[in-house]
């Protein structure tokens, strides 16, 4: 029996992650109304992206020098600037139209992101694990902990804090909660709302990018790494409330806790555990724990 | 463009001709070109289901897998477990199993609409999903379980010797049957009192209510409908692939109805099935000629989002008058 606060860690760790994915699927959400299904292919895209860069740098060398940590945020740019690109080529056409399309549109965005990955970097995974073992572990409890776990946990909260402190103390942040509660009406005050939307998926592509970013060390990049995701950010989304930042750390956090939990005691209904904790809160609050209505 | 504008007898005049070319085909075209037709058949049988939800109930499922899923693992336990081998055991399991199931998941998501709606469906298919991929011991885990060649009619009809010749002319003839049968009943169906309940409440809710529809009522029934439709053709495509897997229960396969029906026209009634056979070759083609068969039908969804939303038949159908017009 491993401790209870090396449950705890791996609990924080995999919530770190979720919330980076489904942050930024609830971002998009509440800002734009629309429910990106190829979310979780940028968080993929980000995973490769940085897999690549560093195995470019590292060429056939075990060794991982300090710097080459400084890669990790290139995955997270190039979802971003992926991000960037899409939204107004493909979704910006469909805001009028019926949110059926819209989910259909990034239904087909998630098949084609998925060959294009197959494409790019070939139907094996990819591995860094250099920079997962070049951090080395230390002794907690008796047991021996990955140290960059650890950092994976400070990662996503700091991200957290950053992403709160953007939303609620910048202007921007006033620009886009003004546009998420009413888009015509902060058009009318003169908010360039096709900016706005822009900026905001760009965000979320960011996130979902740092959370691929910062787990490809310890997990590696595989084809159909995105579509596992997206289906638990819907949990934690679901759990926390569409649109809601609070609710995706809080959804986030529930959604580790119950999978490490799932992991050691009921391996068997450890998913159908987590899609039916997301079925029940739809059943009992279907804005989610911290939803607007 | 509604379905409400479609006439019966013109109707009848065009699909009795398709219908007679449909029964000549096995013994026109090449065996596996049938087959192919069998699946596409199968598939528009759970597109008729899928879109009672979609097209006139107004309702975005994206957990239609559970049913079909559900119907094709009903046919693989009752060979499994209770040594069925006769279609007709297979079809009434399949209904009872999908039935069941959707009555259920009805239940709940019935009192939602729009995204709840598509995101409830799909977290309750995931737990079939996840459920049949962990219970291995159970369901065969990724492996799936595997059904041999039934017997039709009772066992009146079996398969012989070469299995590809039962599944390219009785089998074939068997889902055409069914398929006729199912469209009948969903003509029958849509064009109700019940039907017209059901795009009352699509159009305007509250109205509807106003009107004394029970709405959430005439919902669960058209939910229970179109998750049997689905069933019964998952029923029919085990024997045809003579394996189930849970891929057939994953969400992804919940998005590919979605991608077919939105293909042939979900504002029509065959619109939906033309969509599910085109589907059908399209699939094939792509993944015969590429690995990368994801990226083509991704493109081609997209193209069809953004160029053609009304699909295939719903854009032939507005073109139609205007060559008319032309000529």
């Amino acid at each position: 029996m491993d401790s209870l606060i090396v449950h705890l860690l791996n609990a924080l760790l995999y919530a770190s992650v979720m919330f980076l994915i489904a942050g930024g699927l609830s971002l998009i959400y509440g800002v734009m109304r629309i429910v990106n299904l190829a979310h979780g292919n940028l968080y993929a895209f980000g995973a490769y992206v940085t897999a690549w860069a560093v195995g470019r740098v590292l060429g056939g060398a075990t060794e991982a020098s300090p710097w080459l940590y400084a890669l990790l945020p290139v995955g997270a740019l190039a979802a971003a600037a992926l991000g960037a690109v899409l939204e107004p080529t493909l979704l910006r056409p469909l805001y009028r139209r019926a949110e059926e399309y819209q989910l259909l549109i990034t239904f087909g965005l998630l098949l084609i992101l998925e060959d294009l990955m197959r494409l790019l970097w070939g139907p094996y995974p990819l591995q860094v694990s250099a920079l997962y073992e070049g951090m080395g572990s230390l002794t907690i409890d008796e047991s021996i902990y990955p140290t960059y776990n650890l950092a994976v946990i400070v990662i996503g909260g700091v991200a957290a804090a950053a992403l709160w402190a953007f939303v609620y103390r910048t202007q921007f942040g006033v620009v886009l909660r003004a546009t998420s509660q009413n888009m015509r009406m902060a058009s009318a005050l003169g908010v360039n709302v096709n900016r706005v939307y822009v900026q905001a998926f760009t965000l979320g592509c960011f996130m979902a990018g740092l959370g691929g970013a910062v787990i490809v060390p310890q997990q590696g990049a595989v084809l159909g790494m995105g579509v596992d995701a997206l289906i638990l950010a819907f949990v934690v989304v679901v759990i926390g409330g569409l649109g809601s930042l609070e609710g995706a750390l809080i959804g986030a956090l529930m959604v580790g806790v119950v999978r490490e939990a799932g992991i050691t005691f009921f391996p068997e209904i450890e998913l159908a555990v987590l899609y039916l904790m997301a079925a029940v809160v739809l059943l009992i609050r279907p804005a989610g724990i911290l939803g607007r209505a | 463009m509604s379905p409400l504008t479609a006439r019966p007898r013109r109707v009848l005049a065009w699909s009795a001709p398709v219908l007679l070319g449909l029964v000549a085909l096995p013994y026109v075209v090449p065996p596996y070109q049938t087959v192919l037709l069998t699946y596409g058949l199968v598939f528009a049988i759970a597109a008729l289901g899928f879109n009672l939800l979609l097209g006139y109930t107004g309702l975005l499922s994206f957990g239609h897998s559970a049913y079909f899923g559900m119907g094709a693992y009903a046919v693989a336990f009752a060979v499994k477990y209770l040594k069925a081998e006769s279609m007709e055991v297979f079809l009434l399991g399949g209904i009872v199993a999908s039935g069941a199931v959707a009555a259920l998941f009805g239940l709940l998501c019935v009192r939602y609409t729009k995204i709840f709606f598509g995101i409830l469906t799909m977290a309750l298919s995931q737990v079939l999903w996840s459920l049949a991929f962990k219970f291995f011991w159970v369901t065969g885990g990724s492996d799936g379980l595997r059904v041999p060649t039934p017997t039709l009619l009772g066992g009146s009809v079996r398969a012989g010797g070469d299995k590809f010749d039962f599944l390219s002319h009785r089998y074939y003839f068997y889902v055409l049957a069914v398929f006729v049968v199912g469209a009948a009943v969903m003509w029958v169906i849509v064009h109700s009192p019940f039907g017209k309940a059901l795009q009352a409440i699509r159009d305007n809710e509250t109205r509807a209510e106003f009107v004394g529809v029970q709405v959430w009522h005439y919902r669960w029934v058209a939910f229970l409908i179109s998750g049997v439709f689905t069933g019964v053709a998952g029923a029919l495509w085990v024997p045809l692939n003579g394996l189930t897997t849970p891929d057939i229960l994953h969400w992804t396969f919940s998005g590919k109805m979605v991608f077919f029906t939105v293909l042939g026209g979900f504002q029509t009634f065959f619109g939906p099935v033309i969509g599910a056979i085109i589907y059908n070759y399209l699939e094939t083609y792509a993944v015969g000629h590429t690995v990368y068969w994801q990226m083509v039908l991704g493109i081609v969804l997209v193209v069809m989002v953004l160029a053609l939303p009304a699909g295939i038949v719903g854009t032939l159908k507005r073109l139609a008058p205007r060559v008319a017009k032309a000529t």
